[in-house]
């Protein structure tokens, strides 16, 4: 059994508000290129409103890219999210999802974020209920990806 | 304390009754005294004998301010000019100057009306009162002076400015009672803190005065929080009688009006119709005890809202609101009267959320639509949509459960509301009524 804490069990997400507007993702990729920053895993939910953008950076990363989407006029936060390991076989990742759900625990988003060193597939959660998410998953062992090992990407 | 609880505290009816008394003979002396609004109740079809009390109120025409200008300086005054005592005025934002003349009787009614307001804050003939209004034409300084000594107070006539000897002079003398604007308050207290002067130890308020300009709540409680005492608003204006027309009591919760000096009515600034109390609308008053220069449904433009639900001080006169807006800004949308000021009052009162805002009133399909655009804070976004829709639906709700119509509201990046000198532009009307 693992004991998974947001230190340890958690990965560095920037979220990034932007209007629907023609050119507004486009705006946004150029300051983080500007910034020298290199993208890692990216997801856009749109609403006809406005839209969301998620990303993932190497931790050493983050505050530059916060300063620089900032410093842009953007509105941008950093959050904690779970990225889940998951072996490539049907099924594995509802496998992993039903522990949650069998906790009360629901999935405001997922997504993926494929690197092609490793042999699993990663899954980036965020869950309702993040400590609770956590111990869920630790005492199921279902291994997570680091902050650590993102980094080393 | 109440200064006059036989006239504070009397019940509504005979109110209602006094005022009509005064009403009548306040409509006689100015028809016969004042050919400009002699000419405009003509106009109006409006005779003197028909005006028989309170409910005839509504008969009368309205007075401007633009009628103090265009008969600057005597024009409009009703009593002879050797029964003027005083003149006081404002020079006005527009730089045209208007005046009021007072009889000796008119600087004794405005004098009690001030003595009210300072009593319900708690001033005796035991209190020290100083008095940092600006002494002049401007009503705020000779207008607190008359009303403390009214009561029998030590008055320190000290004017505005020089706040080094303001503090040392609070410190020395031991004033408890400060009279003068709110920001020059707060000023004054943070000066105060930052000489090392501490309530309770080197300065003694127990209550101010507070007026001539709006305020916000928030004022009052880093006022409260930096002379830890009472601070009340009081309101008034040159044209009227000067600070005193309406005045704050230990409640903190609207302004009580001198209803036996002046009538207050709220009126649909379209219409001119009267409004019930609980309906924001344009502050008019009528005064119905001055001789000098009295004024008839004089139109103050200011967006107010009257309460006539009894107060747990025990005084009977209907209170005002704080001014929440001026009618020139006012919309009409779907028919219903939209002041911009109520909508940010609505986004500075929900948490988070930042009051640059901007209003998009359009027509589409012959419906008007009202978008308010609404700068979005870091306070207000998480990385979910859900909890980002929570926010704009939170302010919808707000917006129409205040204002009485829907709105739909966009989210904007910060700083993205144009701003000319350093003031947002708040509305963009489409529709091309005019
Ligand atoms: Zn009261």
């Amino acid at each position: 059994m693992m004991a998974y804490t947001v230190e340890t069990g958690c990965i560095k997400q920037i979220s990034v508000f932007l209007e629907n507007k023609a050119g507004t993702l486009n705006e946004m990729l150029g300051v983080i290129s500007g910034a020298g920053v290199n993208l890692l895993a990216l997801c856009i939910a749109d609403t006809t409103d406005f839209g969301i953008v998620r990303l993932i950076v190497a931790g050493h990363d983050v505050d530059k890219t916060l300063a620089a989407l900032r410093a842009a006029g953007l509105i941008a936060r950093e959050t904690s999210i779970i990225c889940l390991r998951v072996s490539h076989e049907p099924g594995a990742f509802a496998r992993v999802l039903d522990l949650l759900a069998d906790a009360g625990i629901s999935i405001e988003y997922a997504y993926s974020f494929c690197r092609s060193t490793l042999e699993d597939a990663l899954l980036i959660v965020r869950p309702s209920n993040l400590d609770l998410s956590l111990e869920v998953l630790g005492s199921n062992d279902v291994p997570l990806v680091t902050q650590r090992m993102v980094d080393e990407f | 304390m109440i200064y006059q609880p036989e006239i504070e505290c009397m019940d509504r009816e005979s109110m209602r009754e006094l005022q009509g008394k005064r009403l009548v003979e306040t409509v006689a002396w100015e028809y016969a005294n004042v050919p400009l609004y002699r000419a405009r109740m003509d106009e109006a079809g409006v005779k003197p004998q028909d005006i028989k009390g309170i409910d005839d109120l509504s008969k009368l025409p309205f007075t401007e301010k633009t009628d103090l200008r265009d008969e600057f300086p005597f024009g409009l005054l009703a009593a002879p000019r050797s029964e003027i005592v005083r003149i006081q005025g404002s020079s006005g934002t527009t730089g045209h100057p208007i005046v009021a003349g007072y009889t000796r009787g008119d600087v004794a009614v405005w004098q009690q009306m001030v003595a009210r307001a300072m009593s319900a804050a708690g001033v005796t003939k035991d209190d020290i009162v100083q008095v940092a209004y600006g002494y002049g034409l401007f009503t705020g300084g000779l207008g607190a002076h008359q009303g403390a000594t009214e009561l029998g107070a030590m008055v320190i006539p000290m004017s505005a400015g020089n706040t080094q000897r303001q503090l040392m002079m609070m410190k020395e003398l031991g004033t408890t009672v400060l009279c003068c604007t709110p920001s020059y308050a707060i000023y004054l207290g943070e000066t105060a803190r930052e000489m090392g002067l501490k309530p309770g130890v080197d300065l003694h308020l127990k209550s101010g005065c507070f007026g001539a300009e709006p305020w916000t709540e928030e004022m009052r409680q880093k006022l409260e929080s930096l002379f830890e005492f009472d601070a009340l608003d009081i309101y008034g204006l040159t044209e009227i009688a000067g600070p005193g027309v309406a005045f704050e009591c230990m409640e903190k919760h609207g302004m009580h009006v001198n209803e036996d000096h002046v009538i207050v009515e709220v009126i649909d600034p379209k219409t001119g119709e009267q409004l019930p109390a609980g309906t924001p609308g344009e502050l008019v008053f009528t005064t119905i005890t001055k001789k000098g220069q009295p004024m008839i449904r004089y139109r103050t433009h200011d967006i107010c809202t009257l309460d006539d639900s009894p107060c747990a001080c025990g005084r009977s006169a209907i209170r005002m609101s704080r001014i929440t807006g001026r009618t020139d800004d006012m919309l009409v949308i779907r028919g219903v009267n939209v002041f911009p000021s109520q909508i940010e009052g609505v986004l500075v009162g929900i948490e988070g959320v930042s009051p640059h805002y901007q209003l998009e009133v359009d027509r589409v399909n012959s419906t008007d639509t009202l978008a308010v655009n609404v700068e979005l804070t870091e306070d207000m976004f998480s990385d979910t949509v859900s909890s980002v829709e929570a926010v704009r639906r939170k302010i919808a709700e707000q917006i129409k459960s205040v204002v009485g119509i829907s709105a739909k509201i966009n989210l904007v990046p910060p700083k993205s509301i144009p701003r000319s000198e350093g003031k947002a532009k708040r509305v963009i009307d489409k529709r091309n009524l005019h």
